[in-house]
């Protein structure tokens, strides 16, 4: 059953003009912990292979076909694939381990707005007719806010560090909204290690500039607290989100970015009527999307395909050069089911 | 046949066998020193069962051990959803230990969480690798780290020594177990403020799994 709806899916997206691509079920562990930290480890199965070193039952294609396209070059390029992938569970023992994910990936530099909307809305076609609710988000509106904030680049690339890890950006957001609270020095000791003594005091230096450092401003720190609350039908959304760009014009060009996303979606033939945005959609998964994000669940509360926006990857993977991405996965086990209620 | 899992080795071993001596149930090695076979005298139905301290809690998740002596770290080290498969009987008073996070005296800058997170983020920046943490507690350590929010760090393994790693230049930091801190310091490590990973003692614990009615033994032990 789930290979008759592998192949159904498949067919949609090779029917947009996607070549069909494979990946290695084994993949090197060093390139997955490097971009997804360590984390990775208790989310995936990890084994070791006697001459290549420790690798990794891959827990998705992203890294592999991202890749793959790097490795050929051709631009525009569209993708699809279909195979299991491996999550370990640490303590939901109810979640499958091993699953099928068909995908669709599309590399292209033209025309952000009209590509989303067109992987967007295939998933949709495929969708919708099963009763999936669609839900989106765009993780680059919190990333304007946070570069609008009057504060110091440091500070900002550490809150962009961590936006996708909701708990600790409330942390540091916390912190940087305070007066820097002054630490007593503690009790030195004779260098050792690899981080050497210009390391240590050159940071010691960086804390005391800090210290001088006046704190977000309250105005700001709500800004960013309603920016992440915004949440409702699309086209309201986008209303109250232009409502504040007006007193935070950081947000514009953002704001803009949705607004076009959403006139290419109506474009498309998507029923905007159907679409529910939150600005904080996306923010605890996998550490990659960083634009676009969306997800479609089934009445029963499963997310049965999700996506979006990667470029921030395709630059870690290309060493500098980057490739416009977007793309998301469906699992077939969970249509099949859908398709079976529905029929 | 109730089969109690008890230490093989050490001081653990000694202080399990005068802990069970004072409430009345003597255990001993049968035969010479070096021999792995227990003997338990004060009690009916009960088999000692000598075993390392780091393979007790798997024996007790397998139901192949019904009681065991090990200490809270190794128990929640070793097993996912520990509470399903073990509970404790009654902490036993010694063995006390910590699972702290470490980083070397002279990061000076570096007191808290917040500081080795920052620090990880540069360190990445300027060596390229992600900065170690030696440790032999990979899932306590890691749990620790993600739910305060610490990245770009990665763990290594190891499994004794620890303190020497620092000097030895192959991790920038430590995750391990101490009781004084003396010889972290000998080492010149300084424990983070807010790096307590985890409280450990000598504990007895009762498996989930074994059908075993092990009520009796447990009435004279608490």
């Amino acid at each position: 059953m789930t290979q008759v709806e592998t192949d159904r899916i498949l067919a949609v997206f090779l029917a947009t003009g996607a070549e069909r691509v494979q990946a290695d079920i084994l993949q090197p562990a060093e390139v997955l912990l490097d971009l997804y930290g360590e984390d990775i480890r208790s989310r995936a199965y990890v084994t070791h292979d006697p001459l290549r070193g420790e690798m990794m039952l891959r827990p998705d294609f992203t890294v592999p076909v991202v890749q793959r396209h790097m490795a050929e070059n051709a631009e525009p390029a569209m993708y699809t694939y279909a195979g299991p992938v491996f999550r370990a569970q640490q303590e939901d023992t109810g979640r499958p381990t091993e699953y099928n994910q068909v995908g669709f990936e599309v590399f292209d530099r033209a025309d952000p707005a009209g590509v989303e909307a067109r992987v967007f809305a295939v998933f949709h076609g495929i969708l919708a007719p099963l009763g999936c609710r669609a839900s989106m988000g765009d993780i680059g509106l919190l990333m304007a806010a946070i570069d609008g904030l009057s504060t110091t680049d440091a500070r900002k690339a550490a809150l962009k560090r961590h936006v996708w890890r909701p708990h600790r950006f409330a942390d540091l957001l916390k912190r940087f909204a305070a007066p820097v609270r002054q630490v007593a020095k503690p009790l030195g000791g004779p260098h050792i290690g690899v981080r050497s003594g210009s390391d240590v005091s050159a940071r010691h230096q960086m804390l005391e500039d800090e210290a001088k450092l006046n704190p977000i401003a309250k105005g700001e720190i709500e800004l960013l607290e309603n920016l992440l609350a915004v949440q409702g039908p699309l086209e309201d959304a986008l209303a109250d989100l232009g409502l504040m760009a007006n007193d935070f014009p950081a947000l514009d060009s953002a704001v803009q970015r949705l607004a076009d996303r959403v006139a290419a979606l109506d474009a498309a033939g998507v029923p905007l009527a159907d679409l529910d945005f939150a600005a904080g959609y996306g923010l605890t998964s996998m550490e990659y999307y960083d634009g676009f994000v969306f997800g479609f669940s089934s009445a029963g509360g499963d997310t049965v395909a999700s996506g979006g926006r990667y470029d921030a990857l395709t630059r870690v993977l290309g060493q500098g050069r980057d490739v416009p991405a977007v793309g998301g996965v469906i699992r077939p086990e969970l249509t099949a089911q859908l398709a079976g209620d529905v029929a | 046949m109730i089969k109690l899992g008890v230490p093989s080795k050490g001081r653990l071993m000694g202080d399990t066998f005068s802990w069970f001596g004072k409430r009345g149930i003597t255990l001993s090695k049968a035969g010479s020193d070096r021999e792995y076979v227990g003997k338990v005298d004060g009690i009916e139905g009960v088999e000692l069962v000598l075993l390392s301290a780091g393979e007790i809690p798997r024996e007790l998740a397998a139901g192949r051990i019904h009681l065991g002596v090990t200490g809270t770290d190794m128990v929640h080290e070793k097993l996912s959803l520990w509470d399903r498969h073990v509970a404790p009987v009654v902490e036993m008073g010694f063995g006390n230990a910590d699972l702290i996070l470490a980083v070397p005296a002279c990061w000076t800058d570096v007191t808290t969480l917040h500081d080795l997170d920052a620090v990880a983020a540069r360190f990445r920046r300027d060596h390229g690798y992600r900065l170690r943490i030696a440790t032999k507690y990979h899932r306590l350590t890691r749990g620790f780290l993600r739910d305060f929010g610490v990245a770009d760090y990665q763990l290594v393994d190891s499994q004794g020594a620890t303190e020497g790693v620092v000097k030895n230049e192959t991790a920038e930091a430590i995750a391990d177990i101490t009781s004084t801190g003396s010889t972290l310091r000998a080492n010149h490590l300084r424990i983070l403020e807010d790096g307590l990973i985890l409280q450990s003692q000598a504990t007895v614990w009762r498996s989930l799994a074994a059908d075993v009615d092990v009520s009796e033994v447990v009435d004279r032990l608490v």
